[in-house]
């Protein structure tokens, strides 16, 4: 374990530079966010991950965004276990009917202010799923949507781009 | 003599493939139900196909499968989970599905229907749904027994699904699980798909084993239109399987350390697990490599740097992964929460036909790449590990033997790739086919049963996950376990929701 240890401290860090973000989720959390005025988050923001329906494949990528090469804490973000420490809800998969009800208490359990990003292209209209007897179609559905990562899955970059709008516009409204 | 040939049947089911399909009667369906469970054969399948159910079985000794078919008298069928335990979810599951009730059933609550869909047996005569009667939990009984329910939304980045915990203090006294909470119907969006889009919906069924699923799926659509794979494609299959395989040991060896708190080991094979997808995504362009393996081949062959990438990643992983097993093995504290937790008894492993790490830390080695030997399998040189102890610590310990064994599979097939094409072209047979593909995902054997019609469109798709025969198990692993050792448990397994839940 020393060895390990040590050779961490030795070598140059894995973690690469911050991409930058993503324009598309800029302008649609401009105009998501004037549907009514809430407080400023400020740059450290709680994520809460909630799989609605996904295949596993966003899970995959969003645990990917906690490894070396991407290190999502040093932005300040970070993913917590309640919804009741949540900023963010981080909402995957068509939204299946099965998972409405658990979806709607973990959002009324997030206290305000809240964001909602839906990832991966199932979370924005149900995706290939979309009109089968078990599933709702998006999170937008059931919960209101103030940013969409889209992606099949979303890489953790793509993922990065996202967040980093997220923060970026949050500052911005100070 | 053949499997088939064990079982009073009727006339065998033309343009079935490879395996055998016939239709039996009460004697042929019961003879086969007593074959299981006297242990003759493994439960490989049970699905549901209005009017009939279909019961696939397989003789590992042999590595031979067949299908045997009973046409429901007025929607029943005698019950298999009455003499085979094994089969209790899938029965709730197709009476959930198409309204078909297995007679003597010794469970008859529902198991995907959790009541939400508005609508009854969507796969069969579908009824507009009555308000559900609330779900019966088992009763446990005893003093100073307390229940803890879980889920179905989790604390960590993971699936959704409910347990519902009996504990004595610290201990569990029972575990019973509830899931269906994502399904999808996938199913029935099968039916009626083309090809091309039957293929996309495979492929994202389970999304960590989405290259098992679609090499099971490909192996299946070949099988029922008699399609030749190339022989270059044959081999990239195999190296995408293998790549998926040790991505997915990688992440599962670090976060079961890490649910012990040793998040150090959890860094390390992050790290690995990273650099392999990047492999992955260079050879591929996708780095979970999904819809890359479709009917008939390979959507496009490894691009020009791949295989330079492979090697290089060969290299780096066989210079970092070594002093890991160390890390693992010389920690006595992490071995200390992982040696004798969650221990799944051989016999269950075996009655249960439990397939990948779960079966194999277990003492039942079925290994579909060499027990049923598909190509290029057949023509490569690997172990299959397998231990006896059966708890958290053997299933860490398979799949470290696996990513080894694996690492020298890649090696050996960017050695030997044959050149030429890496696709070929799918035709329509004009008539009803059916093929059965199995393909081992990295947590066991995916099987996926198929009908075309003569355009070649979907009929009928029928998908089954290894973790049908292995989430009973966790449920018998955790008793007498402490509570705070579930998650090291549930981790060990790491059984798909999404692929169970359909």
């Amino acid at each position: 374990m020393r060895r390990t240890l040590l050779q961490s401290l030795t070598q140059r860090p894995l973690t690469e530079p911050a991409p930058a973000p993503d324009e598309a989720a800029l302008a649609e959390l401009a105009k998501s966010l004037k549907r009514t005025a809430r407080a400023k988050l400020g740059r450290s923001l709680s994520i809460r991950q909630v799989d609605a329906g996904s295949c596993n494949g966003c899970e995959l990528e969003i645990h990917a965004l906690n490894n070396a090469f991407y290190d999502l804490e040093r932005f300040g973000l970070h993913f917590v276990a309640s919804p009741r420490h949540a900023d963010v809800l981080m909402v995957t998969g068509p939204l299946t009917k099965n998972m409405r009800e658990a979806l709607l208490r973990t959002y009324n359990a997030t206290p305000d202010p809240k964001w909602v990003v839906a990832v991966g292209a199932c979370a924005a209209d149900g995706g290939i799923f979309a009109g089968s007897y078990a599933v709702v179609g998006g999170v937008n559905d059931v919960v209101p949507v103030d940013l969409h990562i889209p992606g099949c899955p979303p890489s953790p970059t793509q993922l990065l781009k996202g967040l980093l709008a997220l923060l970026e516009h949050g500052s911005k409204r100070a | 003599m053949a499997l088939l040939d064990t079982i009073p049947h009727d006339e065998e089911i033309k343009r079935h493939r490879p395996w055998p399909r016939a239709r039996v009667g009460e004697d042929g369906w019961v003879r086969a139900i007593e074959s299981l469970a006297a242990g003759e054969c493994t439960l490989l399948g049970l699905w549901g196909d209005a009017p009939y159910v279909h019961l696939a079985l397989l003789d590992e000794r042999a590595g031979d499968i067949a299908v045997v078919s009973y046409a429901c008298n007025k929607g029943k069928y005698p019950s298999v989970a009455a003499r085979h335990p094994p089969a209790s979810r899938l029965e709730r599951a197709i009476a959930d599905l198409f309204g078909l009730e297995a007679l003597g059933a010794p469970d008859a609550r529902t198991w995907l229907d959790l009541g939400f869909w508005g609508v009854r047996h969507p796969l069969g005569k579908p009824q507009p749904a009555a308000k559900p009667a609330p779900y019966a939990f088992l009763p446990v009984d005893g003093e100073g027994l307390h229940e803890i329910p879980v889920g179905p939304v989790h604390a960590g980045i993971i699936e959704p699904g409910h347990f519902r915990f009996t504990a004595n203090g610290e201990y569990l006294v029972r575990l019973e699980q509830r899931l269906g909470y994502v399904h999808k119907g996938i199913e029935s969006l099968m039916s009626g798909a083309t090809l091309d889009a039957a293929a996309k919906l495979t492929a994202r069924t389970s999304g960590d084993s989405t290259v098992a699923y679609s090499y099971a799926f490909a192996r299946a659509a070949e099988a029922a239109l008699e399609v030749t794979v190339p022989p270059r494609a044959v081999y990239l299959r195999a190296l995408m399987a293998e790549l998926e395989r040790i991505a997915n040991h990688f992440g599962d060896i670090g976060a079961i350390c890490n649910d012990a708190s040793f998040s150090l080991m959890h860094a390390q094979t992050g790290i690995l697990r990273e650099r392999t997808l990047r492999a992955a995504a260079t050879c591929f362009g996708h780095r979970l490599m999904m819809d890359t393996i479709v009917p008939g081949g390979v959507a496009n062959d490894i691009a020009p740097d791949g295989v330079a990438s492979v090697r290089a990643l060969l290299k780096e992983l066989r210079a970092a992964f070594p002093r890991l097993i160390e890390l693992y093995d010389n920690t006595a504290s992490l071995q200390d929460r992982t040696v004798t937790t969650g221990i799944v008894r051989a016999h269950y492993a075996r009655q249960f036909g439990a397939g990948g790490y779960v079966g194999r830390a277990s003492g039942r080695g079925f290994d579909a790449r060499r027990d049923l030997a598909y190509a290029p399998y057949d023509a490569l040189t690997f172990e299959v590990p397998v231990l006896d102890a059966g708890d958290v610590n053997a299933r860490v310990w398979i799949r470290i033997r696996e990513v080894e064994q694996s690492l020298s599979l890649i090696e050996q097939i960017v050695d030997r790739l044959p050149g030429g094409a890496a696709r070929a072209t799918i035709a329509p047979k004009g008539v009803i086919s059916e093929g059965l593909g199995i393909a081992e995902a990295f947590r066991g054997d995916v099987l996926v049963w198929l009908r075309l019609d003569g355009n070649g469109n979907v009929r009928r798709c029928h998908m089954r996950d290894a973790s049908w025969f292995q989430w009973p198990l966790l449920e018998t692993a955790v008793e007498g376990n402490i509570v705070a050792d579930f998650p090291l448990c549930n981790k060990s397994f790491n059984c798909s929701y999404s692929g169970h839940d359909l």
